[in-house]
């Protein structure tokens, strides 16, 4: 979403019936089952999604069966941030900031409506959607989303990190923002991205 | 009534009707023993007293309202102790003003008083603060400063409290204030993206500031070049 890869972005296609470079997919398969079967979640947790975010982690819904049980509260040592909740302009450089301090390969899953648009909140203290601030793998809509609703977009996510090749050279490349304003996609984009839709047309600027 | 006389829920007042909120009128119940108080010692400075759902409120005058307030919150008849909230009104039509409102508890009386304020558009909105009175009033007076742009004459620290501090937009629930805010979707958030997330705290606030003459040598010497810690 406006998250499209640089020209010079060298893809591989995926064939692995073909026997071409045997020993490369073999290893790939290893890796990326070993990283799929263990992310580590970061979790940012700002709203009422985060509620149903600890009801996926807990005994019920049991999200340690796909390796996450582990909660890693520093982003130095997580795989995956899943924005649970709305997320204010106040703490968009504090969610910048701890998706740069995370080591690669990393992924961010956006939970609910409010993070992955803004949601119901379109006024003028709300992100309209965190994929203006950081780059988003897995969208989960929702307000907020069902625990099973959750671990399918993780099974995405998961079905997504199994399908890496290490010979695909630029995806572990840190995304750098432009540096004079600091976006990582531009304004136009996230102008469009922000605009108003549903009832919030409707909403009228104050004439006074 | 003794002081410490408890009231239960649906207890017969002594009119004989149960004190439930059906039975209280709209307007015209009796006025909180405070209003009557005030209207005697400030008679100049109380506008009107008007008592809406049982509430009383007190219209003071702009200027005498932190003489006001001290005294609800000093004199022995009174000794409004509890601060609940500072915050302000503003009304659809221009013409009518802007209202501050403190609401104040006495805890040994078990009464509110809801203290009212008018301060006149067009002119700057001041008004004194009420901080040497209750401490509390320190991050209520900031909140209605942030959101509504009044000015607390003697508030020890008067900056936002909810936006960051660098907010260019202005103060978001006035009505003049678009509910989109100001500027475009993408210039608010390379804004806000400018803000450094730790630059938010006053040096007071941090408690290394207090800790740091207590700290190692070698740790000073690494904080003080700009070296940061917890990373």
């Amino acid at each position: 979403m406006g998250l499209s890869a640089s020209p010079e972005h060298r893809t591989v296609s995926y064939a692995p019936e073909s026997q071409e470079g045997w020993v490369t997919t073999r290893l790939d398969f290893l890796v990326n089952w070993g990283r799929a079967n263990s992310l580590w979640p970061m979790p940012f947790g700002t709203a009422c999604c985060a509620i149903e975010f600890m009801a996926t982690a807990a005994s019920d819904f049991d999200l340690a069966r796909f390796g996450m049980e582990r909660m890693s509260f520093s982003p130095r040592q997580a795989d995956v941030l899943i924005c649970a909740g709305r997320v204010p302009f106040k703490l968009a450089p504090i969610i910048r900031r701890i998706w740069q301090q995370m080591p690669q390969p990393k992924w961010a899953i956006s939970m609910g409506a409010c993070a992955s648009t803004g949601g119901m909140f379109d006024n003028y203290a709300v992100v309209q959607g965190i994929d203006t601030i950081i780059p988003v793998d897995v969208y989960v809509p929702g307000c907020p989303p069902r625990p099973e609703g959750l671990i399918y977009g993780i099974r995405m996510l998961q079905e997504k990190v199994k399908n890496e090749r290490s010979s695909d050279a630029g995806i572990r490349d840190e995304m750098e923002p432009d540096p004079s304003s600091q976006l990582y996609i531009p304004p136009s984009v996230i102008d469009e991205l922000g605009e108003p839709f549903g009832n919030s047309v409707n909403q009228t600027r104050s004439g006074l | 009534m003794t002081r410490f006389e408890t009231v239960r829920t649906g207890a017969r007042s002594p009119s004989g009707q149960p004190a439930t909120q059906r039975n209280i009128p709209h307007r015209g119940a009796e006025a909180n023993p405070s209003a009557k108080a005030l209207h005697d010692k400030f008679a100049s400075a109380v506008e009107r007293v008007e008592v809406i759902w049982g509430e009383t409120i007190v219209y003071v005058d702009p200027t005498a309202v932190h003489e006001v307030i001290r005294w609800l919150c000093n004199d022995p008849s009174q000794q409004y102790d509890f601060l609940s909230d500072v915050t302000a009104v503003e009304y659809r039509d221009a013409e009518v003003p802007i209202e501050v409102v403190w609401q104040l508890r006495s805890l040994p009386y078990r009464r509110f008083i809801r203290i009212k304020s008018q301060l006149q558009k067009g002119k700057p909105l001041e008004i004194d603060s009420v901080w040497d009175i209750y401490k509390s009033a320190d991050w209520l007076e900031r909140e209605c400063y942030d959101m509504f742009g009044i000015r607390f004459i003697g508030h020890p620290d008067l900056r936002r409290i909810l936006m960051w501090e660098q907010y260019k937009e202005g103060f978001p629930l006035r009505k003049d204030f678009p509910l989109r805010g100001r500027f475009s979707r993408s210039e608010q958030l390379r804004q806000a993206l400018a803000q450094n997330p730790e630059a938010r705290y006053s040096m007071e606030e941090l408690t290394i500031a207090d800790a740091f003459a207590e700290l190692p040598e070698d740790m000073r010497e690494r904080l003080g070049k700009g070296e940061r810690t917890g990373e």
